[in-house]
């Protein structure tokens, strides 16, 4: 909320359904983002040049345009970050948009709460992140200078890997990565039919970091997707 | 849906004139002449002037003037079909272009020389058989035919003329034709020759100057006059019979010729067909099968003569007997024959003479009411060919040769005996080994052995010795039965043996059909039918075999040679046997037998023979029968798929009806929910009464939303679309997703996890079987009292891993076990609300993932559903 006092995060709608736009406009409005609307792709693109928006809300079924592709083409020149709204639930239309350079991917129908936590998180994201030295996460503390790990204040023991993988999502914290890219991040080009690591790598991490690893808090599985590390008081 | 655009009725009108105008077979009408030269084919052309100027349609198939101008006057004006040109071992030959003509389809054809032998890579080998073709199509056709190319007649030609001719046509052909006859008198014949008006191929010059003598033109003119009159006859009977008119003819005779390999059947079956001519009757050809083999030569010539028989349209028989004689009489009651033509049994010596008086008087005795002609073949009886008879057939020098040995090594052996036992005791050692011989080899090396060891008896050991006399009358006597008993033993013997033969390929024959019903009786799918036939046809005929079917719109399945595939696609459309031995393109390599039944052709089966000599009548009617038997089975094949898809029909049907009232009331329910709250937000304004409705639209749309999931995943599992996305999966993550997504719906439950201790990673689709675990706890939250606990549990059994939702609700009534994963099914006093396609879904999930779901009720009270998911071979990390 203290936004608010500097000014107005201006937010791009990109959908076609002008009740979608016109809800959204009502629930950011309300909740201090200042908005401008698109219609079809090629006008979301010239909008998002022109008025430097702090953040785009993508739909995919474009009538001009599909959504992966004005994603592409806005890439191409702008980190703004971008957020999906979609009615596709496939994993693969997931996927292809978050490896397309999405920041989230939200389906329809969305609680309002939901969206806004997302767009918040996706906003902090872009900005430029000041040189973390510690993280904290409830109990867990990460020493990135130092390469340490500790929960309730005792040190645990992590493998190089496992440090990676753990360092990864926490600089990503609220953000879902995929499965490929977190692959590729901690093991390395070609190994996206590796996926096993992930799942025994993961199960490991959670054994060792999470208050409950039977049922995780901060290291989630995002279905087909990839993870998402999120924050826990 | 498509729209079905309904016909024009002008259209139609004219395509069923068309398609009767097809369906009606043409008519055809022969110019027959006595020789070449009289007119025939002007006589045609001026017919089909005359046609065309009744405003039909007329063209010229095949007709060669030789450059006759007047004949070639009349040629003017008619449309000449372009005739095909091919090459035949440097030689150039041109035919009538049947497919051309087909095409073209006209009223009338004027096709010359019906008897005419078409060039070697023409569908059919002769041009009477394209003229059927042309006739099927309905097409009416003239032609011409000189009478020495009758079949009937082509004896009576040689013995008049001397010459023997190749060229014939079926007199069957005939029957249905209208016959007119070109006659010129003998003298103003050859008065044209003179004058070289009639044309003659060059190679027949020579040879004509004896044809076209004065008396052989006769003798033909007579042949010819008599054949039209024959004709006219018969048109007068028919007619007759057609107007129910009695004539004199109280009975209509029937006559049978009984047809053997013998080389004087031929003529007996042409001499019956002039007096079936004749008396106007119908016949039938009978051939029965005793012990004796054939040999392949006569046994092709066997097959050649019923051919011949059915070519002059007699019906053909065969039947099996031990006894020609009863066989003969049995099948001429059985056919209502009034006459039998038996040619007189070939008789050589006292054994023939003996034979054939027996067989003739039999015949006589037996045949009761029964006419009889026995006819005397010529050049019958001649010794050669008897003696011929045995010591040829079937029996290679071998087999003589080993009789030999044996009768010498007796000899030897009896030499020394000699010495201590008399004559009457070395006969008895001859004689034993004829017998034993008789077991072992064919007739004629037992005879020889019988005749040879006699002669030695007497010569070496019957007094006086070392030589053929024979002084005293006890051993004449001896000599004389020692004769015919070795030889009434040998030809018993054989005779048992060549019985046992028979016996033998007859069992093999009815085990082969046997084995082929049996098979095919079990044979459930199309590929599992064509296996069978295929098999059987290959292990009984030594030929590859192959099932050709038609597909939806009536094509064969293609892979074959083009040329084959011709022959394929005609003996499906023509429902009539094709290719290699047949009459229609025997040029090709394999032989294509329609499969029918009553009415239709399903499909064409082919054959490729191993051997090279035509199959024989054995093989024939073993393959007919194979055939027949196939048809009935895809015929059966058929009305069962027919049957199961009117009733996957009705059950589409029912299940639309399902899901349209399944879909109503479930998206009436919620919308419902969200006007009535919706409109109460507008009117009241209670803070409590507010979130009340708010929370009733958030869960209607929730509702909603999970129906419109559900009918999507439905309809992606109906049509084929989940391809899941095979990944390895860990169990808890699974588990705890699931949960999650169902946190809501748990909010006031105790749910207890139980998965083992080092649980294996599982090979899955992570979002289907996630699905799968969301959808089994949302039902057991549906289905189970508010506050009851649900367990969910993993563990591995074997080769499984076995993901389980457990609930402690009231359990599931019995009847519904077997049905609850079915689509739209819900279980009897189920609470109200819902589709019936959760567990439906779950099914199909978890299936295309290779696994299998169950439902049981848990001993101690509740449901238990299961997810059985394969165990995959761990990855190494």
């Amino acid at each position: 909320m203290k936004d608010e006092s500097e000014r107005k995060r201006l937010a791009l709608i990109v959908d076609d359904e002008v009740q979608i736009r016109r809800l959204l406009r009502v629930t950011l409005e309300a909740n201090g983002y200042a908005i401008i609307e698109a219609e079809k792709g090629q006008d979301g693109l010239i909008q998002a040049a022109s008025q430097k928006p702090d953040i785009v809300i993508l739909d995919l079924g474009l009538p001009d345009l599909d959504g992966v592709t004005v994603l592409k083409r806005l890439r191409e020149w702008s980190q703004i970050p971008v957020l999906v709204l979609s009615v596709r639930e496939r994993d693969e239309d997931k996927i292809a948009a978050l490896d397309s350079g999405a920041d989230d991917y939200v389906t329809k129908p969305f609680s309002t709460q939901e969206l806004l936590a997302r767009m918040r998180v996706a906003i902090r994201h872009a900005q430029p992140a000041e040189e973390q030295k510690t993280f904290r996460n409830g109990d867990l503390e990460i020493d990135f200078a130092k390469r340490l790990v500790s929960k309730n204040g005792k040190p645990v023991k992590l493998t190089a890997t496992e440090y990676s993988l753990l360092r990864l999502l926490a600089c990503n914290t609220g953000k879902v990565l995929t499965h490929r890219y977190i692959l590729k991040e901690v093991w390395g080009p070609n190994t996206s039919n590796q996926s096993h690591y992930l799942r025994v790598y993961v199960a490991r991490l959670r054994e060792k970091i999470e208050p409950n690893p039977s049922r995780p808090a901060m290291l989630i599985t995002e279905s087909g997707i990839g993870y998402r590390f999120m924050t826990v008081q | 849906m498509t729209r079905i655009e309904g016909p024009n009725p002008d259209e139609l009108l004219a395509a069923l004139k068309k398609e009767e105008s097809r369906q009606r077979r043409g008519t055809l009408k022969v110019f027959l002449g006595m020789c070449a030269g009289v007119g025939k084919t002007y006589a045609m052309l001026e017919l089909a002037q005359k046609a065309k100027k009744e405003g039909k349609d007329v063209v010229i198939g095949y007709v060669e003037t030789h450059g006759r101008k007047e004949t070639d006057a009349l040629k003017e004006g008619i449309e000449v079909v372009q005739r095909r040109v091919t090459v035949y071992r440097g030689v150039t030959l041109t035919e009538m272009d049947l497919d051309a003509v087909l095409k073209r389809h006209p009223q009338l054809v004027l096709v010359d020389e019906l008897a005419h032998t078409n060039a070697p890579d023409s569908r059919h080998p002769k041009r009477y058989q394209d003229v059927l073709e042309l006739l099927d199509a309905g097409i009416d056709v003239l032609t011409t035919l000189n009478v020495q190319h009758v079949e009937s007649r082509t004896d009576t030609v040689r013995e008049i003329t001397g010459t023997q001719i190749q060229e014939t046509i079926p007199d069957t052909l005939l029957g249905e034709a209208e016959l007119e006859l070109v006659d010129l008198a003998p003298d103003e014949l050859l008065q044209r020759l003179l004058e070289g008006k009639v044309y003659l191929p060059e190679q027949a010059v020579t040879a004509s100057s004896n044809f076209f003598r004065e008396g052989n033109l006769v003798a033909l003119r007579e042949m010819a006059l008599r054949l039209a009159a024959e004709k006219a006859g018969q048109n007068v009977r028919e007619y007759m019979r057609s107007k129910q008119i009695s004539g004199p003819w109280k009975i209509t005779p029937r006559l049978l010729v009984a047809v053997s390999a013998s080389p004087h059947s031929e003529q007996m079956i042409r001499w019956t067909k002039r007096l079936v001519d004749s008396l106007g009757c119908t016949w039938i050809a009978a051939h029965v099968e005793t012990t004796g083999e054939l040999t392949e030569e006569n046994q092709t010539r066997l097959t050649r003569h019923l051919q011949l028989a059915r070519a002059l349209g007699a019906e053909t028989r065969s039947t099996v007997d031990e006894d020609i004689v009863s066989g003969l009489i049995r099948m001429a009651r059985e056919q209502n024959v009034t006459e039998i033509v038996v040619g007189k049994p070939a008789g050589f010596w006292l054994f023939g003479i003996l034979h054939s008086a027996h067989f003739l008087n039999r015949l006589i005795r037996e045949s009761g009411s029964i006419g009889l002609h026995v006819m005397q073949a010529e050049g019958s009886s001649h010794w050669r060919t008897y003696i011929g008879r045995f010591l040829s057939r079937e029996t290679g020098w071998r087999q003589y040769l080993q009789a030999l040995l044996v009768v010498f090594a007796v000899t030897c052996v009896n030499a020394m005996l000699n010495m201590f036992v008399g004559p009457h005791s070395t006969g008895l050692i001859y004689l034993m080994a004829v017998v034993i011989l008789a077991m072992f080899l064919n007739r004629g090396p037992v005879y020889v052995a019988a005749a040879i060891s006699a002669f030695l008896w007497n010569f070496f050991f019957l007094s006086p010795r070392f030589t053929f006399r024979i002084d005293n009358l006890d051993d004449f006597m001896m000599f004389a039965m020692y004769f015919i008993v070795a030889l009434a033993m040998g030809h018993l013997i054989s005779r048992l043996r060549a019985k046992e033969r028979t016996d033998r390929r007859r069992e093999e024959r009815a085990t082969a059909m046997y084995m082929l019903t049996l098979e095919l009786g079990d044979a459930s799918s199309w590929e599992e039918i064509e296996r069978v036939a295929v098999t059987n046809v290959e292990r009984t005929f030594k030929a590859k075999g192959a099932l050709l079917l038609p597909d939806a719109a009536g094509k064969l399945p293609s892979g074959l040679p083009e040329k084959e595939y011709a022959a394929a696609m005609w003996a499906y459309e023509h429902g009539q046997p094709t290719g290699h031995f047949s009459d229609t393109l025997p040029m090709t390599e394999g032989m294509y037998l329609p499969l029918r039944t009553t009415g239709s052709v399903l499909g064409v089966m082919s054959l490729n023979w191993q051997q090279k000599s035509p199959p024989t009548i054995e093989q024939r009617s073993m393959l007919d029968g194979f055939v027949r038997h196939v048809s009935l089975v895809i015929d059966r094949q058929r009305l069962r798929e027919m049957k199961a898809q009117t009733r996957v029909l009705a059950e589409s049907e029912r299940l639309s009806q399902a899901l349209l009232n399944a879909v109503s009331h479930e998206l009436r329910t919620p919308i419902a929910a969200i006007v009535t709250a919706a409109t109460g937000l507008d009117t009241g304004s209670d803070p409590a009464v507010h979130k009340a409705m708010v929370s009733e639209i958030r869960q209607a749309g929730e509702r909603l939303n999970r129906l419109v999931a559900n009918l999507l995943d439905m309809a992606r599992l109906e049509s084929g679309h989940v391809t899941p996305h095979m990944d390895w999966c860990d169990v808890s993550d699974l588990v705890n997703s699931a949960l999650k997504r169902v946190a809501a719906g748990l909010a006031n439950r105790s749910v207890s996890v139980n998965i083992e201790k080092a649980m294996p990673l599982v090979r899955a689709d992570f979002r289907l079987i996630e699905q799968a675990l969301v959808d089994l706890l949302l039902n057991a939250v549906m289905h189970t009292p508010s506050g009851t606990p649900v367990e969910i549990s993993a563990h591995t059994e074997g080769r499984s891993v076995i993901i389980a939702v457990s609930d402690h609700g009231p359990g599931l009534v019995a009847e519904a076990l077997p049905r609850i994963f079915d689509k739209f099914y819900r279980a009897p006093g189920a609470v109200a609300g819902g589709t019936g396609l959760g567990l439906s879904i779950v099914k199909g999930f978890v299936e295309a993932n290779g696994g299998s779901v169950q439902a049981a009720n848990r001993p101690s009270g509740g449901a238990i559903f299961s997810i059985f998911l394969p165990l995959q071979e761990q990855p190494v990390v």
